[in-house]
């Protein structure tokens, strides 16, 4: 058999069903191959938004994201969605062409060493050197992509090595890789130590990040966490792994938290972190974090494990595995429930005296933050929404309120302008019968908008919810608070006509300006049939808050000045 | 509940156990003999910001492993940090934090020194305490080979610094286990 024919029968034998790419000549057999073969490919218009859009696949659905580019400028088109899916651990893998094996290290023509370029963002890669190991290679590669921590992985194929006769028997035994050995189980002398101390707390915490999603255990948290009244608060990557109306449930911490989140943890006595990093956005000035806290660090990859903040209690661990022990544990130890009684009640005192609010809108003028509101009503709160990067993002993380995981699809860890627009391609491909809006910002948006033409000609009905305030928003924020509002390169222009583009592209565009209209039009979006953006005109030099100022603690958060007077 | 266990942990009791050791520390790592593990490796030291004091890569009784020996300050890295990285890299295969007390360790190193007749014969008197050998000599210079410990190739460095040291090449420390296993 072809081994381009052999990669094909071994994607199939891991279940793939979606492939997201752009053929070009060094994937030419590739793609001969997948004329046969039974996939849907979806023609990308762009490799970064075939990498994005495997992502947005593979978070919505839990399953490993494929993406195919041919060698060179294919390969490194992919390389943001690469770093991307490195940091946010998403299950991917990047099948690329490469040149042929006599020109590799000639800089022959469309050759790009990508396997060099990526090695500091893939959790594992492969060039094949030899056909035959094409089907193992590819084995390889989705065991590795979806165990464990997942993270993308990638496979490079020169050219005539995926033309050459190989012999191919489907795989029937399990993939063994001997430097490769992900965690599952907790060790129990240590869950029991965690759940004796958690006895012992009175400002307990449970801090919980994107890991939840990945490992598919909001249910096991949600039992952990009403296994007693324990305050639950998430970072941008775990929303919705725990529903935003629990009464438990304090709000996104972090950067732009809560003041409710943030401040509980400057306060807790104890933190359960749980498949979270610890990253700066989380802990603001690391020398102040969280001060009087003892910390119990649940994760799956060790090494997350007191890198940037001393765990005092590690359990390295699957959290689908490791939370239903520790709740086992902790209730055997019956301890008694008014002890949290004091914290809860410090805990809505702040809830009371600081929520999430803003100056409400001026005639017919549409807040920022009104229009995630409006959202969450035209959707029912139900829909998957993907997002780009910027203050709509951070917004959308505060007013949406997400009660399921998997429906909440951002770049969080490397902040990728231009990711909503192709994730929301991949969510809808996984999830055909679910809503999918992207939440694009105007200067995201523009970055990946050739996808628009993926979701006419493919038919991918995606809904595009612009929140359009004329700049590049978080940035202009930024130079207005800490630069002195000197404007540098932040304002869009008039350009393009969004209406018009969507038009162009053979799409629907609707224009919005009055909030008064809002949530009908959106309502109409999302009947109309096919793909749609609607450009929401929000006023336009609206910040983010509340705010950790940057290098800052979380007890130096910053709110709206305008409502505090 | 255990028998002997506290029944609960009382929080002030928790402690983070320091990071730094403050001592070399020699990572003896086998890795799987692919192309591209030393760069991975390599790649991996320079964007965690992780220092390598000394790396000798060679092969191992079996031909399909390698083994990569490499020195770290355990002052200025947390070595636990280092060695959960490295596990991540799927072609490592084992790593083994060397303890000094049941370790040996040993490194060559070649000296070329500018030696006139006159102090020829020093030289060649260092060198026997050292047990080192004169492996070449010329008009001018002589060269030196000597096996050891970093400290013991550091102590004849001083020695023949005096003399011109006009070359020196050493290949970072290799070290095995004392005793059995
Ligand atoms: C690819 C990329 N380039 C630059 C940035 C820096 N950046 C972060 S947010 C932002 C502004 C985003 O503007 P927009 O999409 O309009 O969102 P808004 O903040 O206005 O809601 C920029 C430029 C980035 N995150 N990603
Ligand atoms: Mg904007």
């Amino acid at each position: 058999m072809r081994a381009a024919d052999a990669l094909m029968e071994s994607l199939k034998a891991e279940g793939v069903e979606h492939i997201f790419g752009i053929p070009g000549g060094a994937n030419l057999p590739t793609y001969d191959a997948l004329v046969d073969a039974d996939f849907r490919h979806i023609q990308v218009r762009h490799e970064q938004g075939g990498g994005h859009a495997a992502e947005g696949y593979a978070k919505a659905s839990g399953r490993v994201g494929v993406a195919f580019a041919t060698s060179g400028p294919g390969a490194t088109n992919l390389v943001t969605a690469i770093a991307d899916a490195m940091m946010d651990s998403v299950p991917t893998v990047f099948v690329t062409g490469q040149v042929r094996t006599e020109l590799i290290g000639t800089d022959g023509f469309q050759e790009a060493d990508i396997l060099g370029a990526t090695l500091p963002f893939v959790k594992h890669s492969f060039q094949v050197t030899d056909p035959r190991q094409i089907p193992e290679y590819v084995h390889e590669a989705f065991h590795v992509a979806s165990t464990g921590r997942p993270g993308p992985v990638l496979l490079d194929v020169p050219q005539d090595l995926s033309r050459a006769d190989i012999d191919y028997a489907p795989r029937t035994e399990p993939v063994e890789l001997a430097g490769y050995k992900p965690a599952s189980g907790g060790n129990l002398k240590q869950v029991r130590i965690a759940a004796k101390a958690l006895a012992n707390a009175r400002r307990p915490i449970l801090y919980t990040g994107g890991g939840v999603v990945n490992a598919n255990a909001s249910e096991e948290l949600r039992e952990f966490a009403t296994s007693d009244r324990f305050p639950v608060t998430s970072t941008l990557m775990g929303l919705g792994s725990f529903p935003a109306s629990h009464e438990q449930w304090l709000g996104m911490l972090g950067m732009h938290g809560t003041v409710t989140a943030n401040w509980a943890m400057d306060n807790a006595d104890l933190i359960v972190a749980i498949g979270a990093r610890f990253d700066d956005r989380i802990t603001g000035k690391l020398a102040e974090f969280a001060p009087h806290a003892k910390i119990i660090h649940l994760d799956i990859d060790p090494a997350e494990i007191s890198k940037n903040v001393g765990a005092h209690i590690p359990i390295v661990g699957d959290a689908k595995l490791v939370l239903p022990e520790l709740t086992r544990e902790y209730r055997a130890l019956q301890t008694d429930p008014s002890r949290l009684d004091a914290w809860w009640k410090q805990l809505t005192g702040w809830q009371d005296e600081h929520p999430l609010h803003y100056e409400p809108a001026k005639d017919s003028e549409i807040k920022p933050q009104f229009m995630i509101e409006a959202m969450h009503r035209a959707t029912k709160g139900d829909a998957i929404v993907t997002s780009d990067v910027g203050q709509h993002q951070m917004w959308a993380a505060q007013y949406y309120g997400f009660e399921k995981p998997r429906r909440w699809i951002n770049s969080g860890g490397l902040g990728t302008m231009g990711f909503g627009l192709p994730a929301a391609v991949g969510a809808k491909v996984a999830c055909p019968d679910d809503d999918v809006v992207c939440l694009a910002g105007d200067g995201s948006l523009i970055m990946n908008c050739q996808e628009l033409a993926t979701c006419v000609s493919e038919e991918i009905p995606v809904k595009v919810f612009l929140m359009n305030n004329g700049y590049m928003g978080m940035v202009r924020q930024w130079q207005e608070l800490f630069w002195d509002r000197r404007y540098s390169a932040v304002a869009m222009g008039p350009s393009p006509d969004w209406v018009k583009l969507a038009e162009a592209f053979g799409a629907t565009g609707i224009r919005c300006e009055d909030s008064a209209d809002l949530e009908e039009t959106m309502a109409t979006a999302l009947e109309t049939d096919g793909p749609v953006l609607l450009d929401v005109r929000v006023t336009q030099e609206e910040n983010c808050y509340p705010m950790i100022p940057p290098g800052q603690a979380a007890r130096d958060m910053v709110e709206d000045p305008k409502m505090v007077s | 509940m255990e028998a002997g266990t506290p029944q609960l942990v009382k929080l002030e009791d928790l402690h983070v156990p320091g990071q730094l050791s403050g001592r070399k520390h020699i990572l003896s790592i086998l890795v799987e003999n692919k192309p591209g593990v030393l760069a991975r490796i390599a790649g991996l030291f320079s964007r965690r910001g992780f220092n390598i004091d000394t790396l000798a890569v060679g092969p191992t009784d079996d031909p399909s492993i390698s083994r990569i020996t490499l020195t770290l300050d355990g002052a200025v890295h947390p070595i636990d940090q280092v060695t959960k990285q490295l596990h991540k890299l799927v072609n490592v295969l084992k790593i083994r934090d060397m303890e000094p007390e049941e370790t040996v360790a040993r490194e060559m190193a070649m000296f070329k020194v500018s030696s006139s007749v006159e102090s020829r014969a020093e030289i060649i008197q260092f060198a026997e305490i050292f047990r080192a050998k004169v492996i070449d000599v010329s008009r001018r210079t002589m060269t030196i080979e000597v096996t050891g410990s970093a400290d013991k190739i550091e102590a004849f460095e001083r020695m023949l610094r005096p003399h011109g040291l006009i070359e020196m090449v050493r290949t970072g420390e290799i070290a095995i286990a004392r005793g059995g296993d």
